[in-house]
């Protein structure tokens, strides 16, 4: 599983870097930077599962 | 349904952190339900947590253009805020304008770097409460002063002026202001942002005032009136709803010993329990929408031009989400309540909020661990129906 940003959706407000701050950095203009964008194992996936559903503006999706 | 059915919205808090329980009513028919507002309007009030975000995340379908009649007020004030125009009131595009050329204020970074000086501030505020002692009222000295500082220096407002623009935000904020006591304080907030960036403008500072100056005002992208009204929302934003989450969070934990003793006992609990907190307490009562074009909630038709009220106070007690909603549970996975809102309009302060929260609250409790209300619980005075929700004052003694 990967998790795709938009960064044109992009709030900036950081909920992702807030929840997973190794996974998810934001640029100086607040933008989303994806650090790691793999998720292997269950536990990790569900984890990004949740991330991607607490941002504001849909900007995060994933793929197989 | 006859006209006498509907219930009201909005109705006061009996007690200072649980929705009213007419709230109850909002549920009656599913997740959305007619309610009728002051000024006779009947909208539709959305209490569930899904249809809560769906509304909130769709800004093509659901509008919040304030200029537009078809925006509803829940009180007064608000017409009075129509001739205000920011990116709260506004839809995208140009919501998307005005938000982007704040971001870089507003990233985690620079909100990890004020946590060193909020520290500071917080070690300050309760170095005088201790020197004042009991019994001391822990809004003026405490939960007010820290947003209200923090966003004085973020902005370039002299914090001299607090006494002026803390009392005009209360005006401004309060659900029982009438049309012509919200306009005052709308008038007289705009005169003073609108002189002080004047001042600014002939000696700049180093604030996000004056950054938006140089880059947004100066090369002709904003208007100064623009910047004035973008101003007006940050300050008052900025400062009256952080004051009551801290104020409520703290009474909510004198109130659940049991909770309390488990965040002492365990301060890695801190971030989770900020995040049930502001669930629990939901300062901002709901979040008022418009439907530009016919279409269905949960079932219900919803018709263009038909007012839509987000009760996230409601959203954030759906038991579907939330079990035993009405239970504080720090330990439980709060963070998708919708206190700060969601989707492109979701509060743009909400890690200030939370690293203003985490400092306030940590430290308080580690500072005064005999902290106690002074008064009962139900002697502390609430703030009005439907406007940002609080305590007036907070007397504690230790
Ligand atoms: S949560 Fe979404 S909007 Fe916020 S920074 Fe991350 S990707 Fe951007």
């Amino acid at each position: 599983m990967r998790v795709i940003a938009d960064t044109n959706r992009c709030l900036g407000a950081g909920q992702c870097v807030l929840a997973d701050p190794e996974r998810f950095d934001q640029s100086d203009d607040g933008i989303v930077v994806v650090l790691r964008a793999e998720a292997t194992d269950p536990a990790e996936q569900e984890e990004v599962r949740e991330t991607v559903s607490h941002c504001p503006s849909r900007a995060l999706s994933l793929a197989d | 349904m006859t006209g006498t059915e509907i219930p009201e919205y909005p109705l006061a808090r009996t007690c200072p952190f649980h929705p009213p329980a007419g709230y109850a009513r909002y549920r009656e028919h599913g997740p959305v339900n007619p309610v009728r507002l002051y000024d006779g309007r009947r909208v539709w009030a959305v209490t569930g947590h899904a249809e809560a975000r769906e509304v909130l995340l769709n800004t093509g379908l659901f509008s919040s253009e304030r200029a537009d009649p078809r925006y509803p007020a829940t009180s007064p004030r608000f017409e009075a805020a129509r001739k205000v125009r920011n990116f709260i009131g506004m839809d995208p595009p140009d919501h998307t304008a005005q938000r982007r050329m704040l971001q870089s204020s507003f990233t985690m970074r620079r909100i990890n770097g004020l946590r060193p000086g909020i520290q500071r501030l917080v070690d300050e505020l309760l170095d005088a409460v201790v020197a004042k002692g009991p019994v001391v009222d822990l809004v003026p000295e405490f939960a007010l002063p820290i947003p209200s500082i923090v966003i004085s220096e973020l902005l370039g407002v002299p914090y001299g002026d607090h006494a002026f623009f803390e009392q005009q935000s209360r005006r401004v904020a309060s659900g029982t202001s009438t049309l012509e006591e919200s306009a005052d304080a709308f008038t007289q907030l705009l005169q003073y942002l609108d002189g002080l960036i004047q001042d600014k403008e002939r000696s700049a500072g180093d604030g996000l005032l004056d950054v938006l100056i140089a880059e947004q005002v100066r090369p002709g992208i904003l208007t100064r009136r623009e910047l004035v009204d973008i101003s007006l929302l940050l300050l008052v934003a900025g400062h009256e709803t952080t004051a009551s989450a801290i104020a409520l969070g703290v009474v909510a934990l004198l109130e659940h010993p049991d909770q309390l003793a488990a965040l002492r006992a365990d301060p890695a609990l801190l971030p989770s329990a900020v995040e049930e907190l502001l669930r629990f307490t939901t300062i901002a009562d709901s979040v008022a929408r418009f439907a530009t074009a016919d279409t269905e909630l949960a079932g219900q038709p919803v018709a263009a031009g038909d007012g839509v009220l987000v009760v996230l106070s409601a959203a954030n007690r759906d038991d579907t989400v939330f079990p035993d909603p009405d239970l504080l549970d720090l330990t439980r996975r709060a963070r998708s309540h919708v206190s700060f809102g969601h989707g492109a309009h979701q509060c743009i302060g909400h890690n200030i909020a939370r690293a203003e929260l985490e400092i306030a609250f940590s430290t308080l409790f580690a500072r005064l661990p005999g902290l106690r209300l002074a008064v009962p619980l139900d002697r502390l005075p609430g703030k009005d129906a439907g406007g940002v929700q609080g305590v007036f004052e907070l007397p504690v003694a230790w």
